[in-house]
């Protein structure tokens, strides 16, 4: 079962992806804004992190970079969500690391498509990073 | 190739092109042929009664065969030049014969401008709405709380169309969401057409240089109205109002306004009679008639038969009216030579200033140029100050006058396309130069 961290600033979005991935098997924690930062992301233990590009108060271009960052979320996978016409912010976003873009108005099947896959590679690279560390940290 | 004395080039050329002997066109001219030959090699200076013969039997407007009288078209050529350089600024046309071009090919020369003047209104077009489309928040703001709406409704609807069993709170909780999403769409969409409707006024004050539109306009009925002398002003309203841009329809309504409010205070069979004798100085015609110094220019400039040339600015140096006289270029594009009288009397409002003034590359010619600045202050007193110069462009007749130990004052149009060298005035680099 995957965690979903989902940062969404219109209600009825959140709702609807949040019916979305709980339906298919996920547990999501849904956060309207960004103001509570990296903590309360990290909270929610994400295997991924779905980001609106355009929040109040912290933008999502933040929220991003503070997520790669942050030693604890680095390796975290991020769908984010963009509208259409916000050209230079995707770009902006592509160098601080975004995984993965989706446009609004997006098809329901694409989203869960996009989580699927996005939790399957992070699983994979987390498997990885957690048999090196096994075996620099030499645990018995 | 010196930019003078070229008359007789282009009289020559004209007079080949059309395959007929000097004997024919001297004689027609009434001048006699070895003389023509004389003017032909530019080794006689040619008169004007002259000239104007000539250009009759040629079949062309002495203006174009006239010395520096070329200059509108080849300062356009030149102009037009400039715009497509190569790389580097390197000169891709033969700017140092551009006078003989035009002299030989006035048809073509003629489209080289019409298309370069084509080419800068739609790249200003292209470039208005690119700044509206990537600057405006307005409309990203817009969109972007549509595209939302529309997100979250096919979001819930495909959930609603697509899950089944769902549970009736839940239905119900969608079907509300999508009620409430579609109603901001609806909103949302009414506020971007309505932007879109309103904004095309502003769009159009990017795409057409409203000044242009205007000049045209008066330039069509050759600067006259007399409509304003017998209270049929009107009828001007309405040809204003077929103007084609929103933004010249209101210039060029102000405008109007303020010429209506001047032939009221100075009708222009007042003026006449005053002007019998000669021009009076504009300052002494202000004291008779009581009225602004400006007032005076104003009509001086809509005086039938005359063609003193008017530019007025405002406290930015921006042009704001245009009426051009024949030999002193206006600039297009770009602003225009800071050693124009206009604004030197910007800078001292009140101050009468007189110039003796020649244009850089047609010295022959001489402008009597007179400015006044003014302030006004709609707002009263703690309010802002706004100010605005006029210079009244008199045409010297007989070539060269007498001028001062100093010689005339040498001005261009902009420094772009003036061949005045060691400019101390000068912003930007020419691509003219006197050979």
């Amino acid at each position: 079962m995957a965690r979903v961290v989902l940062i969404e600033d219109e209600p009825n979005i959140a709702e609807a992806i949040r019916f979305l991935l709980v339906r298919d098997g996920c547990e999501v924690l849904a956060l309207p804004d960004g103001l509570g930062g990296v903590a309360a992301i990290a909270a929610g233990r994400p295997d991924i992190v779905i980001l609106d590009l355009m929040l109040p108060g912290v933008s999502g271009l933040d929220l991003l970079a503070a997520i790669r960052a942050d030693a604890g979320l680095a390796a975290v996978p991020v769908l984010m969500l963009t509208a259409k016409g916000q050209g230079r912010d995707r770009e902006a976003a592509e160098r601080a690391g975004v995984s993965r873009f989706m446009t609004k108005p997006f098809a329901n099947a694409e989203m869960l498509a996009a989580v699927r896959d996005l939790v399957g590679q992070g699983r994979e690279r987390g498997h990885d990073q957690g048999h090196d560390q096994g075996q620099g940290g030499g645990r018995p | 190739m010196p930019m003078q004395a070229l008359t007789g080039t282009r009289l020559r050329e004209r007079r080949l092109a059309l395959g007929v002997r000097q004997a024919e066109i001297a004689e027609a001219a009434g001048i006699s042929a070895s003389y023509l030959n004389l003017i032909e090699h530019n080794r006689r200076r040619v008169r004007g009664d002259v000239l104007a013969a000539l250009a009759a039997a040629l079949g062309v407007p002495a203006a174009q065969l006239a010395e520096g009288a070329e200059g509108g078209l080849a300062d356009d050529l030149r102009a037009a030049a400039a715009a497509v350089a190569g790389a580097g600024g390197a000169e891709l046309a033969e700017v140092d014969r551009v006078e003989e071009f035009a002299g030989r090919f006035p048809g073509w020369a003629g489209v080289v401008v019409a298309l370069h003047a084509r080419m800068s209104s739609l790249e200003r077009a292209v470039e208005a709405l690119n700044d509206r489309m990537t600057h405006d928040p307005h409309l990203s703001e817009s969109l972007h709380e549509v595209l939302s709406a529309l997100s979250s409704v096919r979001s819930t609807a495909a959930i609603l169309a697509e899950t089944e069993e769902i549970e009736p709170e839940w239905r119900a909780r969608f079907h509300r969401n999508m009620h409430e999403d579609s109603e901001r769409m609806a909103a949302g969409a009414e506020a971007l057409v309505a932007y879109l409707d309103g904004s095309e006024a502003a769009a159009e004050a990017g795409i057409a240089a409203p000044l242009e539109e205007m000049e045209a306009w008066l330039s069509g009925r050759g600067w006259a109205l007399p409509e304003l002398e017998d209270g049929r002003g009107e009828t001007l309203g309405a040809e204003v109002g077929r103007l084609a841009s929103g933004a010249a329809r209101e210039l060029a309504a102000g405008w109007l306004a303020q010429a209506a409010a001047d032939a009221v205070v100075l009708p222009m069979a007042d003026l006449a009679a005053a002007l019998e004798g000669g021009l009076p100085d504009p300052l002494r015609l202000a004291a008779r008639f009581a009225v602004g110094v400006e007032v005076v220019f104003r009509r001086l400039a809509l005086m039938p038969g005359r063609a003193y040339g008017l530019v007025s600015c405002d406290g930015s140096g921006t042009l704001l009216f245009r009426r051009p006289t024949e030999g002193f270029p206006l600039p297009r594009f770009g602003a225009a030579c800071p050693l124009w009288p206009l604004y030197a009397a910007l800078g001292h409002p009140g101050r009468a200033v007189l110039a003796e003034v020649a244009v850089a590359g047609r010295r022959s010619r001489r402008f009597r140029v007179l400015a006044h600045a003014g302030l006004r202050h709609p707002e009263g007193f703690g309010g802002v100050e706004l100010r605005e110069a006029h210079m009244l462009v008199l045409p010297v007749d007989g070539g060269a006058a007498p001028t001062g130990p100093a010689g005339p004052l040498v001005v261009g149009s902009t420094c772009r396309i003036c061949p005045k060298s060691g400019c101390p005035a000068r912003r930007e680099p020419s691509i003219v130069s006197l050979g």
